[in-house]
């Protein structure tokens, strides 16, 4: 690690520690944008950093922001920093501005499909955006588009002209579907994407970022529940001192560390220009944090006892976004299809070659 | 808030890595025929490698070695493992008894052992587990004691695989007068080198395994004679000699790429357009395996650096057996047969071996449970 990075990991980590509260992360989820956080974090510059300097940015490689990401995911922190860092790149790339409020970008959903047709100097906006991240909160979204000639970047200014059905996922962050039938955008607010930058690809990122946020809530949740271990009594003794106990964290040690190298690896897929291998990659890295999630959290509930069931402890703020980003971009069983589907298509022969290459 | 408890950093393999696998790759093609079972004793083969250079590989040049990086060793035995080139001859010695040798081994020892290892002369077995002593290997009962010239020592091993071929053995013991110490269970630790070939008062009983082999032993030591310049290391040092010799044993990647070739054979079977069920199942266990190498070369990186990366050796360890015993049960889910070691069909063949090794990878090596005991240590809960 750089040791650029470093510093700017140690300054973003106490960032968070003071501002994620347990008060600001329930007010969060009841509907309080943590503007505070938020502030606190756009002065830092992470979520444009990896703009050129000439667009606002500094340049930052895509692994330092996924390095800010696990910190981010570590503190459970509420707020659209891997959207707006993705919103920032899709627009960025088609030339559209980008500002410093919070951002979101879309479609998140495989399904889901939107277009753009002319409209005099304009365009009408159709299709469906499902589940957008903060959507009501985000001062700009940032969609794909199809229109007749290629895929099209689209930023708006908020969700006016849309149909919208709020949602949340199970840790309570907000998840916004948008329906558009025949929105007029302004001229100015389309453009080309770069070479490179389409759904595929956003799609690819996002299930990478939510693998880097997760591999940070499962170092937390293991922190907590080893910490809990050590304190908590029963039969005259920490509960830690028992065996099962121990072999069930070690498990989840194991999951832990497991998930924290897949993340990197999926992380070093971004220098890889090969669409396909670079799929292979994050697949393997959102497939097996995800497998990992499930299994972590749930020896982290089983050391807690009742207490990790209550909304009071702060364990849930770690599992329930667990349970929610392994389903996001794309399930674990979905990214494990498209690694099996990769190795199966390069044949039996091909697996090791593949495996080792690079 | 607590520190990470274990340290998996990322790494590069650099050029030097990447050329030597395609130089194995290419001797693997040569050699193709050797091919199969690494736990093969094929003294032959390992000639072969030795001639390239490839036992003994990051040792002093002092004593034959060839100072290359632990990346590129790490690079070597994973081609070798991958292809199931028969590497069992030099793997011990390779593994652990060498490197043990280099850090605890008397000036004349590294002189005299080393370099044959590292020609494929002498090769190496394990002598720590006993009837009594498995897990807990401080309980042993094998006891040394000081005569004219060296030391008589009685007792049983156990479990000792390829002590019916090996040319020495590292053996695991205590002195007598270490008594029965239950305030520090490791007092009179104490290791030697026992010559297997020629040494009477060792007695080698065949222990015939599931699957119907001959792999591992029993030995019965009866005032058993080894000379004083035998001794390995330091009396009373055995154990931390033996933990350093379990390091080694953990720390590498043929302990979650026994069963590869069935990966292999699940997906030729599946054939190049799989259901999505059968896409996502294998897909699930070929990211993990893709985890466990990523772990497993960050371990390399922290040999490199002169560390004993215990706790992650424990983590891989545990993580890829887990993972390899999960193989012949996804198999059979997902390409029901009725399993036959003799088969023709190599899948059929595979999900045989595959399912009746599994047992014995939790188990050697230190089983699941204490590997278990290790991590929750790291994570200061012990
Ligand atoms: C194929 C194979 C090859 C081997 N080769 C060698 C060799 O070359 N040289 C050699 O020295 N040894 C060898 N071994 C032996 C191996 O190291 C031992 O089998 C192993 O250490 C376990 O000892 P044990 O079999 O006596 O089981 P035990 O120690 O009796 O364990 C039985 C069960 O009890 C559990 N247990 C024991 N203690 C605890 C504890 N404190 N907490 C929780 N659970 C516990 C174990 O995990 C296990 O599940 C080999 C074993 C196998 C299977």
């Amino acid at each position: 690690m750089r040791d650029e990075t470093r510093m700017l990991l140690e300054s973003v980590g106490r960032l968070f520690e003071d501002h994620c509260t347990k008060a600001v992360a329930d007010s969060a989820e009841t509907g309080t944008f943590p503007h505070a956080l938020w502030q606190a974090v756009s002065d830092t510059g992470v979520p444009l950093a990896a703009l050129p300097e000439s667009a606002g940015g500094a340049d930052a490689e895509w692994s330092d922001l996924c390095a800010v990401l696990r910190v981010a995911g570590r503190h459970a922190a509420p707020i659209p920093l891997a959207e707006t860092m993705l919103a920032a790149w899709v627009a960025s790339s088609a030339g559209l501005e980008v500002t410093e409020k919070p951002m979101t970008v879309g479609p998140v959903r495989g399904d889901d499909r939107l277009t753009l047709e002319r409209d005099g100097n304009g365009w009408r906006l159709s299709g469906r955006a499902s589940r957008l991240p903060w959507a009501t909160d985000a001062g700009r979204i940032v969609l794909l588009a199809d229109t007749a000639d290629g895929a099209m970047a689209v930023v708006l200014d908020g969700t006016a002209g849309a149909e919208l059905a709020a949602g949340r996922n199970m840790a309570g962050e907000p998840r916004d579907t948008l329906s558009f039938s025949g929105l007029r955008v302004a001229g100015d607010a389309v453009a080309r994407a770069a070479a490179g930058v389409d759904r595929a690809a956003l799609y690819r990122r996002g299930a990478l970022a939510r693998a880097v946020l997760m591999a940070g809530a499962l170092e937390r949740a293991l922190d907590t529940a080893v910490t809990y271990a050590g304190e908590r009594k029963q039969f005259g003794r920490p509960i830690g001192k028992f065996q099962a106990v121990q072999q069930n964290l070690a498990v989840m040690a194991g999951q832990v560390a497991a998930a924290g190298a897949a993340a990197d690896l999926g992380v070093e897929a971004l220098s890889i220009d090969d669409p396909a291998k670079q799929e292979f990659l994050i697949a393997i890295a959102k497939t097996r944090v995800g497998d990992a999630a499930t299994l972590a959290s749930e020896i982290a509930h089983q050391v807690h006892g009742a207490i990790g069931f209550t909304k009071e402890y702060s364990l849930q703020l770690s599992t329930r976004r667990l349970w929610s980003w392994r389903d996001e971009f794309g399930g674990d069983t979905e990214w494990a299809a498209k690694v099996g589907t990769y190795v199966c298509g390069g044949g039996a022969d091909a697996l090791w070659p593949t495996l080792t290459d690079g | 808030m607590m520190q990470q408890a274990f340290r998996f950093d990322p790494v590069e393999l650099p050029p030097a890595a990447k050329a030597l696998r395609r130089e194995v790759r290419a001797f693997l093609d040569d050699n193709h025929a050797s091919l199969g079972n690494r736990r093969d004793h094929d003294q032959a083969f390992s000639r072969k490698m030795a001639e390239r250079g490839w036992i003994g590989m990051t040792w002093p040049k002092q004593y034959g070695g060839h100072e290359r990086t632990a990346f590129e060793r790490y690079v070597m035995i994973e081609e070798m493992l991958a292809a199931g080139a028969p590497v069992g001859f030099h793997w011990t010695a390779d593994r652990q008894s060498g490197p043990n040798i280099l850090r605890y081994g008397s000036d004349e020892q590294k002189d005299y052992f080393l370099p044959r290892i590292v020609r494929a002369e002498l090769s190496f077995c394990i002598g720590m587990s006993e009837p009594d002593s498995g897990s807990d290997l401080a309980g042993t009962r094998t006891r040394a004691v000081k005569v004219d010239g060296g030391f008589r020592i009685n007792g049983s091993k156990l479990w000792t695989s390829n002590a019916h071929r090996a040319d020495y053995m590292i053996l695991f013991c205590k002195m007598a007068d270490a008594g029965q110490d239950e305030v520090d269970r490791h007092a009179g630790a104490t290791q030697f080198l026992v010559d297997l070939k020629n040494s009477p008062g060792i007695e080698i009983r065949p222990v015939i395994n599931l699957l119907g082999e001959h792999h591992f032993n029993q030995l019965f030591l009866t005032d058993l004679f080894v000379p004083d310049n035998r001794l390995f290391g330091e009396i009373g040092n055995g154990w931390r000699q033996v933990s350093s010799e379990l390091a080694f044993e953990r720390s590498g990647p043929d302990r979650f790429l026994v069963l590869f070739k069935l990966l292999t054979e699940m997906v030729r079977v599946a054939g190049p357009n799989p259901d999505r069920a059968t896409a996502s199942a294998l897909g699930r266990l070929v990211a993990q395996l893709a985890t466990l190498r990523r772990m497993s070369l960050s371990i390399a990186g922290m040999l490199q650096e002169g560390l004993q990366p215990l706790n992650e050796a424990a983590v891989t360890k545990d993580l890829g057996t887990r993972y390899e015993q999960d193989l012949p049960v996804m198999a059979r889910q997902l390409f029901p047969a009725e399993p036959e070691l003799a088969a023709v069909d190599t899948y059929v063949s595979m999900l045989a071996r595959a399912t009746m090794n599994a047992p014995r990878l939790s188990i050697q090596g230190g089983t699941r449970e204490i590997l278990r005991g290790i991590i929750a240590r790291g994570l200061g809960l012990r």
